[in-house]
């Protein structure tokens, strides 16, 4: 509560500059007339939303600034949730959402509607603290159980099963899973749903669940996980790939739907989505992929715009945003631990941006 | 005699003084009911929005351990036994030190400067944010505690406050130390104050009678500020169950009831903390009834504590 407070008392006071900005720039229109953008005056846009692609986009969109002196971007993580209420009550310009929008969130949207733009993109592992485990194997049938809390020591056979010649101690295992209500959770669940029935039955899926009795802790955000993690012999949790990369944990190779063990990474998750056909809401939720090279928990994140915006600036101004995205942007993901969008998904990404409203002057995003 | 004292003005006052009179009065009259009516409109607002979940599952919401947000199944027990049960480890560490502190600093044990000292250092304590308290908590307190938690629960293991394994990944023990170091500033401070500030008449008495200093402690100063001391024991009592980020940092955030203060919890403020940014529909409407819980236990608190200090106050008159 307090934290949503504060954060829409930071939107309010950026959108107070943002006009102040606006009104001081006007004066000198032709300031930044050599700017590949046609914008006559300089613009602030205001994003807030989902947390997990949060540090790429401010990167993004610092960046986009140093390209475009006249186009200040902001965006605040402030959780998919309060992300797409802003974007529907029309605080922000545009928002971020790990699990995109429901029907009934879209009917409520004004302003010729939002579209759903997929423009990064990533992965979930299973990073985990075993002693003298360095190198760890679990099937989707194994990982699955000790989610459900079937498997509870490390030294159960199912999981010898996946690491043929791996010792093992004897060691109660620890779940740690997201205790605030977060896109990774859901989407981690709805795979898990996916995968076994009794998944879906006993536990489900969604931004919180009740988790099964057992050894289960729940921790704060990724970087409340990794902690929780580093000092708790035994324990296994879900975090972002991007956020395990940069922490250095230990990250398991999962058994896909195929039966395949797959390592995360930047390439595989590229070539799972490529695989994966969007329809023309470019919105597609990617659950337990049957291709054999396939990772199993792969997930779009998208950037919520609205069809129509006020002003012909403004309406520029976003689709300078989600060129940048979905050019330059893209070689920085990688580096950053998110997935590089395949071709295909960038050039309906460019084509429903270019109907954005009003279309004057004329700005026309083209994939590179 | 009362000739020398010069004559007040209290002639006839002009009518400006008066009409400041009557402003200053409407003004601190507004803002004593201003202050009232924020915590009515507070209330409101909170019970407004928990009438969804109050209509559906009523009273049964207090003993249900439930907490199903996919299936919008909800119940507060675990969280309500949660927040009673780490604020109460907390008192039980927290009294003995914060009173014994507070009888330290208010006698003459060290000479004056140093008891300046120490009672400057024990109020900063209370200028930590409680992140940091939190990450403390995770870094340090946490790893220190968790040997001394192994080895209760190896050696008092039969016994049901030690009966689960300590869970490294935080629990209701280190939740309750943390608590206690944040409330031990309002103990002392309000306890050495009211030590303090006993008449020095009463001290002087019950040495003339022959008492010992121990006797004076005990038997005279202690009850004579009693109602001091349990007003700062229940106002840390209240900050103890409403702290949040702290708590959530270091309790585990498991929704069970054990026994065992080494098992991982829950309390009401972490859920709402933990959960409220991303919640919607019943489950918004979920964590206002469990706001609301957590505002009548204080709310029973306060009127416990007032009730203790009248009997008391009742028993010295």
């Amino acid at each position: 509560m307090l934290t949503k407070k504060k954060s829409i008392a930071i939107t309010l006071a950026t959108v107070a500059l943002g006009v102040a900005s606006v009104t001081s720039q006007k004066s000198v229109p032709n300031a930044f007339a050599d700017s590949p953008v046609p914008l006559k005056t300089r613009v602030q846009l205001t994003g807030a939303g989902a947390t997990f692609p949060a540090p790429l986009y401010q990167n993004w969109f610092v960046m986009l600034n140093r390209k475009v002196p006249n186009l200040q971007v902001n965006y605040q993580g402030t959780g998919s949730g309060a992300g797409v209420e802003q974007f529907i009550k029309g605080t922000v310009d545009f928002a971020g959402s790990d699990v995109a929008m429901k029907d009934e969130e879209i009917a409520k949207v004004s302003k010729g509607g939002v579209l759903m733009l997929p423009v990064t993109a990533g992965e979930i592992v299973l990073a985990y603290e075993v002693p003298g485990v360095p190198k760890l194997r679990l099937s989707q049938a194994t990982y699955v159980d000790i989610f459900l809390g079937k498997i509870t020591n490390w030294n159960d056979p199912k999981i010898a099963k996946d690491n043929p010649g791996v010792k093992f101690p004897d060691l109660p295992i620890t779940v740690v899973h997201r205790s605030d209500g977060s896109g990774t959770t859901a989407v981690f669940t709805q795979n898990l749903s996916e995968m076994s029935p009794e998944w879906k039955t006993k536990v489900g899926s969604g931004k919180s669940v009740q988790w099964p009795s057992g050894k289960f802790v729940g921790s704060k955000g990724n970087d409340g996980i990794t902690a929780t993690l580093k000092r708790t012999p035994g324990s296994i949790g879900y975090v972002e790939y991007g956020y395990a990369k940069t922490n250095k944990v230990n990250m398991a190779i999962l058994g896909n739907k195929a039966g395949k063990f797959i390592e995360a990474n930047e390439k595989i998750g590229s070539q799972t989505l490529a695989k994966v056909n969007l329809p023309a809401n470019l919105r597609a939720f990617i659950l337990n992929p049957s291709d054999p090279g396939a990772y199993p928990f792969v997930t779009y994140t998208w950037l919520l715009v609205h069809k129509q915006y006020d002003s012909p600036d403004k309406a520029v101004a976003i689709k300078a945003m989600i060129d940048y995205a979905i050019n330059e942007g893209q070689s920085q993901s990688s580096a950053l631990g998110y997935i590089p969008i395949p071709k295909v998904v960038r050039q309906k990404i460019a084509a429903a941006a270019n109907a954005i409203d009003p279309s004057s002057p004329a700005y026309k995003i083209t994939v590179k | 005699m009362t000739s020398s004292i010069p004559p007040a003005n209290m002639g006839k006052r002009s009518s400006s003084e008066q009409g400041l009179d009557r402003v200053f009065f409407g003004l601190t009259r507004a803002f004593a009911i201003g202050i009232g009516l924020i915590l009515l409109l507070i209330a409101l607002v909170i019970l407004f929005r928990a009438l969804p979940a109050i209509a559906k599952f009523g009273l049964g919401f207090l003993f249900s351990g439930q907490w199903n947000p996919v299936n919008d199944v909800y119940g507060a027990w675990p969280l309500i036994y949660g927040t009673i049960v780490s604020s109460l480890v907390a008192l039980v560490i927290a009294i003995p030190l914060g009173l014994g502190c507070a009888i330290f600093l208010s006698e003459n044990f060290i000479p004056k400067n140093i008891r300046t000292v120490l009672t400057f250092l024990v109020e900063l304590l209370a200028a930590v944010p409680s992140v940091v308290y939190g990450l403390w908590g995770i870094y340090v307190l946490i790893p220190f505690l968790d040997p001394i938690a192994q080895w209760l629960n190896k050696h008092f293991g039969w016994f049901p406050l030690f009966n689960t394994p300590a869970s490294q990944a935080g629990g209701m023990l280190p939740a309750g130390v943390i608590l206690a170091i944040m409330i031990l500033p309002i103990i002392t401070a309000i306890s050495r104050d009211s030590l303090a500030s006993l008449p020095p008449d009463l001290r002087q008495a019950s040495f003339g009678l022959g008492a010992t200093r121990w006797e004076t402690i005990f038997r005279v100063l202690i009850p004579a500020a009693f109602s001091g001391i349990v007003g700062s024991i229940m106002l840390a009592l209240g900050r103890a169950m409403g702290e949040t980020m702290a708590v959530t940092m270091v309790i585990g955030n498991s929704n069970t009831v054990s026994s065992s203060i080494l098992a991982p919890a829950y309390t009401i403020s972490s859920r709402l903390a933990n959960e409220f940014a991303e919640a919607s529909g019943m489950q918004v409407s979920a964590l206002m009834y469990a706001g609301l819980v957590l505002m009548l236990l204080t709310l029973v608190v306060n009127i416990l504590a007032d009730m203790i200090v009248n009997r008391v106050k009742a028993k010295y008159n």
